[in-house]
C-alpha cells in the first residue's frame, strides 16, 4: 500500500500558499545545528566539570538516582558486589566495552554475567536481576544518563531488568543537552544510531492519584557509577 | 458510561457538565491533582535562566516546522526509509487503520501491545483491531486502567487522574484478579507483572510519536514508565502513527523541545525516557524490530494547515498545560469533551476536524480568561482561536433568535436616547423582576437560580454627569 | 491632563458609585476630567458571541465619540480590552482600521493610568478593612495588569492586603458564557468564593464590575458570612 503521499503533500502546498501570521519575534542566528538560538535562555550549568558532576549529584537525589562516584574500576565493581549481595543477585547482563570490561573482571564470581551482544533470549534477559551498560553521555543540566545501542548493549539491556546500572568517566559528564547532541554528532558522522534514548531517573509513573511510584514498567532502580 | 454518546455533540455537552459539576469529590480531587502540577511547574520554571524566551525561541521552531510541512515530511521520509523504515501517508483514520490492519494480517500477528497514541484514540484504532479478533493491550498505565475501565482517556496526558485508589483497586481485582489492595506502589507492580507478559509475547508494537525529526529520520517518542521503550523494542513489527503536524527540523531542536514538553507537561525537568528511534533493527545490531513503519496521518490537520489565522494550533505538542491550567477543564472533567482532544487546545482544533457547526459549542464554552495561552510552552494563541471560531461559526451560519437578540442589541446601543430610556427603565424592571423570580418567565433565570442579581442603582452615572454638569454652570 | 472616562453600559446603570469614585480621585489628583456623551456600548457581547458585524455597528460610535480624545480611561478592564486589544482584530484592513489603533494607544485601564502613566501611587485614600484583590481576567492577561492595582492598594491608610490562593483564577462571568453555561460559571464562581472567604477578609476588591457582580452574586446567596464587594476605584474613593 502507497498510501495518500501526493494527495496530502498537494493539500500541504495548497495550504501554505496562504502565509500565516507571525505573532513572534524573530531570534537572530540559529545556534549551530539546531532551527533557532535557544541555548541561553535554559537552565544555567556551570562552566566547571567539578560545578557540573555537583548539579548531575544534586538532581541525582530528587530523581532518586544512586549516583557515586569511584576512584578506580575495583571500586565501582566493589559497588556492584554490595548491590548484588544485598539482592541476592544471580546474574547481572551486560555488553562488552572498554571501561565495563574493567569493571566487570572485578565482581565476584558469584554472579553470573549474561553478555547480550551477540543477541538474546528475551526471557533469559528478563530474569536478570540487573543489567550493566556503558553510555555516551551524561547530561548535567537535566540529570540523565544519554545512551545508544551501540554505547549500551542495544534497545532492551537498560529497560528490562529491573535495575540498571551505568558505568561513565568524567570526560563523558555533558553540561546539557545541547552539548549531548553536538558529541553524538562528533561521534557518528556517518549517520547515527537507530536507536537514542535520554535516560532520567528510574522509570515512574504518577497515574495513581498523582503519587510517584518507581519501577512501573522499566528499571526500579537506577545507579550511575561515575570514574574518574 | 462516562459520556452520553447518542446525543448530538452540543447537547451531550450540557448533559455531562451539569452532571460532572455537581460532583464535588471528583472536582476537589481534580483541583487538588492540579495545584500539585502547578507547584511543580513554577519550581521548574524558574530553573530557566527565562522562559519566556524559551517560549518565544520553542513558538519559532513549530512555526518555521508546520510553515514548510512539506518540505521536512519529505526530508524525513527520505531519511528514514534509507535505513530500512517504512513510511504511509494516510488521509483519514480509515486508510491509517486499513495499513495496520493489512500488515496485522500480512504477518500472521495475533497480539498486540501499545504505548500511548492520542492519534489511536482519534481514529479509534482499538475497536477496529478487536473486531478482527486482535488483543490490544494498552501498556501506558492511565491507559491501560482507562481500557479496562471501558472509558477514554480523561486527560492526554493523565488518563485517569479521576480515579481514586479504591476505584483502581477494585478494577484489577476485577479485570486482573489481583489480590485486594489500594496501596498506589502494589497497584502499579500489579500492572507491571501482568503487562510483562505482553511485552514479550506480542507479535506487533503499536506507538504514537511526540516528535518526528526530518533533519535525521527518528521518530521521538517521551514517556515516564519505560513501556514505550519496551513496545517499540521488543515485539517484531513496530507501528508509530503520528500526525503530520509533529515535524521539527533539527534534531537538535530536541534539546528545546523536549525539556518546554516536560516543564509544561508534568513539572519535571525532563520526561524519564526520551527516545529516538531511527529505525528497526540494522544489521548488526542485537535487537530492535525488524520492521518500523511510520503512518503519517493527515485527518483533517491539512484543513487547519489551510486556516492561516489559526495554522499555530498545529505547533501543539500535546503537553496538557492548556488543561491544567483551564478552569473550565478542572470543573466539567475530560470525558464532559465527548471527544478525544480536551481542554482548551482539543476546543479549537475539534471543530477544525470534526465539523464546525456540530463542535462550536466547545469554543463558546469559556470565559476567555487565557490562562491557556498562557500556560501553552509553544505560545499558541488559544483563546484568541475559540473567538474566532465563534465568528467563524456565525459566518457560516447564524442561529436565528441569536441574530434577532444581537439585531435589537444594536438597535438599542446605536440611538443613545433609546439606550438612556433603557437604564432609567432598569430600576422599574428589577422592581417587577420578583414577580417572576425563578418561574419559567424570569428572563436571567440562567443567573438567578445560582447567583442574586444585583440592584439597579436609581440614578445613572450619566445622570449623575448630567446633573453636576448642570449644577456647576 | 485632560482625561476622557469610558464608562460601560453595566457600570453607567448597575455601579455609577464606580464612575464617581474614578472622577472624584482624578480631580482629586488635579486633572480635568470629560466624559464623552455619544458612548453607548464597547460591542463586546455580540463580539464575544461571533457577531462581528454586528459589534462593529457599536464600536464604530465609540471609536467616533472619543475621537477628540486625548487619553482615555476605562472603568473595566475587560471593556478596556475591547478598545486596546480587540478593535484592532474587528477593524483590520478596513477604513477604520488607523482610528482602532489610535484609540488602543491612548486607553487605559485606570489602575494602570495611574500608577503608569502618572505615576501615582498614594492617592491619598484611607480604607480601615482587610482585603483581598481578585485579578480580572481581561485586565490581567489582555492588558498585563497585575502589580498596579496592589500597589495601589498597599498605599492606602489602614488597609490590609491579603492575597487569596486563586486571585487569577477566573470568576467564570466571561459575558455571556455566564447564561449560555451557568452551571460552569457558577462551579467556576464556587471555587474563587471559597477561596475569598478563606482569607477571612471582610471585602473582595476588584478592577472589573464584571467579576466583582458574578462574585457578589455567588457570595450573596451562598456564603456563610457577609462578604462585600467594591470597585478598586470605590475603596481608593475613601478618605
Amino acid at each position: 500500500m502507497k498510501g495518500d503521499r501526493e494527495l496530502i503533500l498537494g493539500r500541504i502546498a495548497e495550504a501554505l500558499r496562504v502565509p500565516a501570521p507571525r505573532h513572534h519575534e524573530s531570534h537572530g542566528n540559529a545556534a549551530a545545528g539546531a532551527s533557532v538560538a535557544f541555548r541561553e535562555w535554559l537552565p544555567p550549568v556551570g562552566e566547571e566539570k567539578q560545578d557540573q558532576v555537583g548539579l548531575f549529584a544534586r538532581l541525582s537525589e530528587t530523581l532518586r538516582t544512586e549516583f557515586r562516584e569511584c576512584a578506580t574500576a575495583e571500586e565501582a565493581a566493589s559497588q556492584i558486589a554490595t548491590l548484588a549481595q544485598d539482592g541476592n543477585w544471580k546474574c547481572i547482563a551486560l555488553h562488552s566495552g572498554k571501561l565495563i570490561d574493567a569493571v566487570a573482571a572485578k565482581l565476584p564470581s558469584t554472579v553470573t554475567l549474561l553478555n547480550v551482544d551477540q543477541g538474546y533470549e528475551k526471557n533469559a534477559l528478563e530474569a536478570c536481576d540487573a543489567g550493566f551498560t556503558e553510555c555516551e553521555s551524561l547530561v548535567a543540566q537535566t540529570g540523565s544518563v544519554c545512551i545508544t545501542n551501540p554505547s549500551s548493549g542495544g534497545r532492551a539491556l537498560s529497560v528490562l531488568p529491573p535495575h540498571h546500572i551505568v558505568v561513565a568517566t568524567r570526560a563523558q559528564m555533558a553540561p546539557d543537552l545541547s552539548a549531548a547532541y553536538d558529541r553524538l554528532a562528533e561521534k557518528y558522522p556517518n549517520g547515527y544510531p537507530s536507536f537514542i534514548s535520554f535516560i532520567t531517573g528510574p522509570s515512574r509513573t504518577g497515574d495513581i492519584e498523582r503519587i510517584l511510584v518507581l519501577g512501573a514498567h522499566g528499571p526500579k532502580r537506577l545507579t550511575v557509577l561515575l570514574l574518574p | 458510561m462516562s459520556t452520553t454518546t447518542e446525543l448530538p455533540p452540543g447537547v451531550q455537552f450540557q448533559t455531562d457538565a451539569n452532571r460532572t459539576t455537581a460532583d464535588e469529590p471528583r472536582r476537589a480531587a481534580v483541583r487538588k491533582a492540579l495545584g500539585n502540577y502547578s507547584t511543580a511547574r513554577g519550581k521548574t520554571e524558574k530553573t530557566f535562566s527565562s522562559w519566556q524566551h524559551a517560549r518565544e525561541a520553542a513558538s519559532e521552531v513549530k512555526f518555521e516546522a508546520v510553515n514548510h510541512l512539506d518540505r521536512y515530511l519529505r526530508e524525513f521520509e527520505e531519511k528514514f526509509t534509507a535505513r530500512g523504515g517504512k513510511v504511509f501517508w494516510a488521509s483519514n483514520g480509515a486508510q491509517a487503520r486499513e495499513y495496520i490492519l493489512d500488515l496485522a494480517r500480512e504477518k500472521g500477528v495475533k497480539s498486540i501491545v501499545k504505548s500511548k497514541a492520542m492519534t489511536g484514540e482519534e481514529i479509534h484504532l482499538n475497536p477496529a483491531l478487536e473486531k478482527e479478533g486482535y488483543e490490544v493491550i494498552e501498556s501506558d498505565l492511565g491507559e491501560l486502567i482507562q481500557q479496562l475501565m471501558k472509558e477514554p482517556p480523561y486527560h492526554f496526558v493523565f488518563p485517569c487522574m479521576h480515579l481514586k485508589r479504591e476505584e483502581i483497586g477494585e478494577l484489577f481485582q476485577r479485570e486482573l484478579g489481583s489480590e485486594p489492595t489500594t496501596n498506589p506502589e502494589e497497584l502499579t507492580m500489579i500492572a507491571r507483572r501482568f503487562l510483562r507478559r505482553h511485552f514479550a509475547n506480542a507479535d506487533m508494537g503499536i506507538s504514537g510519536g511526540n516528535f518526528i525529526v526530518a533533519e535525521t529520520g527518528m521518530i521521538s517518542i517521551t514517556e515516564n514508565e519505560g513501556n514505550a521503550r519496551l513496545t517499540a523494542g521488543l515485539p517484531k513489527i513496530h507501528v508509530a502513527l503520528v500526525g503530520i503536524e509533529k515535524v521539527v527540523p533539527k534534531l537538535k531542536d530536541l534539546a528545546l523541545l523536549l525539556p518546554m514538553l516536560a516543564t509544561a507537561g508534568t513539572g519535571q525537568h525532563l520526561t524519564g525516557y526520551n527516545t529516538m528511534y531511527g529505525g528497526p533493527r540494522m544489521p548488526g545490531e542485537n535487537d530492535g524490530p525488524e520492521e518500523f513503519h511510520v503512518v503519517l496521518l493527515d485527518n483533517h490537520r491539512t484543513r487547519l494547515l489551510a486556516d492561516a489565522e489559526q495554522r499555530d494550533a498545529l505547533h501543539c505538542i500535546r503537553c496538557g498545560a492548556c488543561l491544567n491550567v483551564c478552569p473550565i477543564f478542572k470543573n466539567i472533567g475530560g470525558h464532559a469533551y465527548g471527544t478525544t482532544y480536551q481542554g482548551p487546545i482539543g476546543s479549537v482544533i475539534t471543530p477544525h476536524f470534526r465539523g464546525l457547526q456540530d463542535w462550536k459549542h466547545l469554543s463558546g464554552a469559556s470565559s476567555l480568561c487565557g490562562a491557556c495561552t498562557e500556560a501553552c510552552p509553544v505560545k499558541i494563541d488559544i483563546h484568541h482561536h475559540l473567538l474566532q471560531n465563534r465568528r467563524n461559526a456565525v459566518a457560516e451560519k447564524k442561529v436565528w433568535w441569536e441574530r434577532l437578540i444581537w439585531a435589537g442589541y444594536v438597535w438599542l446601543m446605536k440611538r443613545r436616547w433609546a439606550y438612556l430610556i433603557a437604564v432609567r427603565l432598569a430600576p422599574l424592571g428589577q422592581a417587577i423582576h420578583p414577580l417572576v423570580l425563578g418561574t419559567e418567565l424570569d428572563p436571567v433565570r440562567a443567573w438567578t437560580a445560582t447567583r442574586d442579581f444585583p440592584e439597579a442603582a436609581p440614578k445613572s452615572f450619566h445622570d449623575w454627569w448630567r446633573d453636576r454638569k448642570a449644577v456647576r454652570k | 491632563m485632560r482625561v476622557s472616562l469610558f464608562i460601560p453600559c453595566f457600570i453607567d446603570s448597575l455601579y455609577p458609585h464606580v464612575g464617581v469614585s474614578i472622577v472624584k480621585i482624578l480631580e482629586r489628583l488635579g486633572h480635568e476630567v470629560d466624559y464623552p456623551e455619544a458612548q453607548v456600548c464597547c460591542g463586546q457581547p455580540p463580539f464575544n458571541s461571533g457577531y462581528w458585524d454586528e459589534a462593529r455597528v457599536v464600536a464604530e460610535r465609540q471609536l467616533a465619540a472619543f475621537r477628540d480624545s486625548e487619553v482615555v480611561v476605562s472603568a473595566s478592564g475587560s471593556c478596556g480590552a475591547m478598545f486596546k486589544v480587540f478593535y484592532k482584530d474587528l477593524f483590520k484592513d478596513r477604513p477604520q482600521e488607523a482610528a482602532a489603533k489610535a484609540l488602543s494607544a491612548k486607553t487605559y485601564e485606570f489602575s494602570e493610568f495611574l500608577v503608569n502613566k502618572l505615576g501615582v501611587k498614594d492617592v491619598g485614600a484611607r480604607f480601615d478593612a482587610k482585603v483581598t484583590f481578585h485579578d480580572g481576567c481581561h485586565g490581567l492577561r489582555e492588558l498585563g495588569t497585575k502589580a498596579a492595582p496592589r500597589e495601589l492598594l498597599k498605599a492606602v491608610k489602614g488597609l490590609e492586603l491579603v492575597e487569596m490562593t486563586e486571585a487569577e483564577s477566573c470568576c467564570g462571568f466571561g459575558g455571556m458564557f455566564a447564561v449560555k453555561f451557568p452551571q460552569i460559571s457558577t462551579a467556576m464562581a464556587q471555587v474563587k468564593c471559597n477561596s475569598i472567604i478563606d482569607t477571612g477578609v471582610e471585602y473582595v476588591i476588584s478592577n472589573d464590575s464584571s467579576c466583582l457582580m458574578q462574585i457578589q452574586g455567588y457570595l450573596s446567596r451562598n456564603s456563610p458570612r457577609v462578604v462585600k464587594s467594591l470597585h478598586l476605584a470605590e475603596v481608593l474613593a475613601q478618605q
